[in-house]
């Protein structure tokens, strides 16, 4: 008798019923010891309670606070602010440019970054080892690659005096971070080289697994390369795409590290903030603690959304949890 | 094989231009690293010339000296690899532990945890900055390496036991069922079998938390704030990257100091790392 997977709101896709996934045998030593997975689970809790969830909660505290240097420092009591700071933020046209420019470059990012990687990952099965190998290679390097020294590798690479890109397209002394859109250009070039690694590796490791058979029909069909990868692979890919494009969204909407080094911390006059970056100058560079936990309770809320677009995707292909 | 099969089909030119375009995309996209190398092992005067010239014809080591001979570069450095390898050990530890119990048992409130598990993911960890630096401040951590330990620890679990799942969910129940009737007790099934099974894994997502744990900047830069003796190297190397003259030989060997251990790791695990994706998503 084990015990079925039950959960509030029978959210459960259990098994198959009577799949082979529920073998009599185990179930007395199991039942035996309930605690034991509690046991296994009691270290991962304990750090993700005292440093995820209790933060989080404090965020949550402290975008309702009046919380500035004054408070930090002791200097005058904490008050009780209600949303007072959302209030303050809301009508701030500042943030509303900085949502609408996070969200642009995010979408930006993702879709060069998905496109980069499978296109690369469909070339990667068309060539044999030696090519192969050499873009692997190339790719692991950039994808190993820390932000930090990226972002200052391309600084240098697009550097107005002393770099070869302008150089080589003859553009003189152009400076590429003076521009709003040439400087979020420049960030974008080098999230997707870094990012784009991690999308063609898994999608390669995707098409490995898709039978040849399957792809020499369709190419024996006439299938052209686009048609392939429409009608055959992605569909097949689908999981995967999903996995692979949910990273990316959460991991691009979080840029911080590029657009800091690389746009001096947010461009001239604030141009190139994005909000995990404005965020951190609201609270370290102002001090303005309260108004800096705001933003991230918003940053939150967003992708919790995004989230639960993922569940229900994957909910969708009847994946179980 | 994949590679042969192809051959076979009478599309040479095609081939050959796919496999030419792959050589120019590798050349590019390792390009950047390329430069950054040859910037650092140029002359000074070479750096800041107006004609860059893809190669050079005096490498030196000068701005290797000026970095290592910098004050207490070594000790970043070692801070550094002292954070990510605790991190590593410790966060694949742990995440495996919990990945075993979501995956081999059931129980109440299961699924609610996996949910949980992903939810933590996307939580924006530079949103947590705040907190996390009050947390610090009155648990008496900042300015020690523990303030940049615990919280990537916290941070990489999620992705951690998301992706160890997979792996864990792969070794076949009779093995266990099997180990029990030959009296092996669980804690031996779980660290001397069922954990050299899932090494593989282990070793892919340690990779995440590596990079995660040796990039960052942003905890470094927050909770580092007095005592320059416990920074971290992404701090050092922002030392020779001043806004308005920046000391590209001195910045570029610094990068290349701090590429080079993710790079050594990234081969060693390399193979281990596309198949383990490759298992961590087919599932």
């Amino acid at each position: 008798m084990t015990p079925v997977p039950t959960s509030p709101g029978g959210t459960v896709r259990s098994r198959v019923r009577g799949g082979p996934t529920v073998p009599y045998p185990r179930a007395r030593p199991r039942r035996a010891a309930a605690w034991t997975p509690w046991l296994y689970l009691a270290p991962a809790l304990v750090v993700l309670g005292a440093l995820l969830v209790y933060p989080v909660g404090q965020l949550g505290l402290i975008s309702l606070l009046e919380y500035t240097q004054a408070q930090v420092s002791g200097g005058e009591p904490t008050s009780f602010r209600g949303i007072g700071n959302y209030a303050e933020l809301f009508s701030d046209a500042q943030f509303w440019q900085v949502l609408l420019a996070t969200v642009g470059f995010a979408a930006a990012c993702v879709v060069s970054t998905l496109a980069v990687g499978c296109a690369l990952a469909v070339l990667l099965t068309r060539v044999r080892a030696v090519p192969r190998l050499a873009l692997m290679l190339a790719a692991l390097g950039a994808w190993a690659t820390p932000a930090v020294t990226g972002s200052t590798v391309w600084l240098l690479l697009f550097d107005p005096d002393f770099g070869p890109v302008n150089r080589v397209l003859g553009l003189g002394d152009h400076s590429w971070t003076y521009g709003r859109y040439s400087a979020f250009f420049l960030v974008l070039l080098e999230v997707v080289w870094c990012s784009f690694p991690f999308v063609m590796v898994t999608v390669y490791a995707g098409i490995r697994a898709v039978p040849s058979e399957v792809l020499e029909a369709a190419a024996l069909d006439g299938a052209s390369q686009w048609r392939i990868w429409r009608s055959v692979l992605a569909p097949m890919l689908r999981p995967i795409l999903v996995v692979v494009t949910i990273q990316s969204i959460i991991w691009d909407f979080k840029v911080f590290t590029q657009i800091y080094v690389m746009t001096g911390g947010g461009g001239i006059a604030g141009q190139n903030l994005v909000l995990n970056v404005y965020a951190y100058q609201k609270a370290f560079a102002a001090s303005e603690y309260s108004l800096g936990s705001a933003i991230g309770v918003v940053m939150l809320v967003i992708l919790l959304a995004i989230t639960l677009v993922y569940l229900r995707l994957l909910r969708g292909q009847g994946e179980e949890l | 094989m994949n590679a042969t099969g192809f051959r076979r089909r009478p599309r040479r030119p095609r081939r050959l231009a796919a496999e030419a375009s792959a050589l120019v995309i590798a050349a590019v996209v390792a390009f950047p690293l390329y430069w950054m190398v040859l910037s650092a092992v140029r002359p000074a005067g070479e750096i800041e010339s107006a004609e860059p010239r893809p190669w050079t014809l005096a490498p030196t080591l000068d701005s290797f000296r000026r970095v290592l001979g910098q004050q207490e570069f070594g000790r970043y450095f070692l801070n550094s690899l002292v954070v990510a390898c605790t991190v590593v050990i410790a966060s694949a530890l742990i995440a495996f532990l919990a990945a075993t119990a979501v995956t081999r048992f059931r129980f109440r409130f299961r699924t609610t945890l996996l949910i949980m598990f992903l939810i933590a993911q996307m939580v924006p960890v530079e949103a947590l900055t705040i907190p996390l630096f009050f947390l610090m401040r009155d648990a008496g951590q900042l300015n020690t390496l523990g303030a940049l330990i615990l919280p990537h620890i916290a941070f990489s679990l999620p992705f951690a036991i998301w992706m160890l799942r997979g792996f864990v969910k792969a070794v076949p129940e009779s093995l266990e069922e099997a180990a029990q009737l030959d009296g092996a007790s669980r804690s031996r099934f779980l660290w001397q079998i069922l954990f050299p099974l899932v090494l593989p894994g282990l070793v892919a997502t340690s990779v995440f938390s590596f990079i995660s744990t040796w990039n960052d900047f942003l905890f470094a830069k927050s909770f580092i704030i007095s005592d320059t003796s416990r920074s971290t190297l992404p701090m050092a190397l922002l030392v020779f990257f001043k806004p308005e003259e920046p000391d590209w030989g001195g910045v570029m060997a610094a990068s290349t100091v701090m590429t080079i251990p993710v790079l050594v790791f990234f081969v060693l695990v390399q193979r281990r790392l596309v198949s383990g994706l490759g298992g961590a998503v087919k599932e």
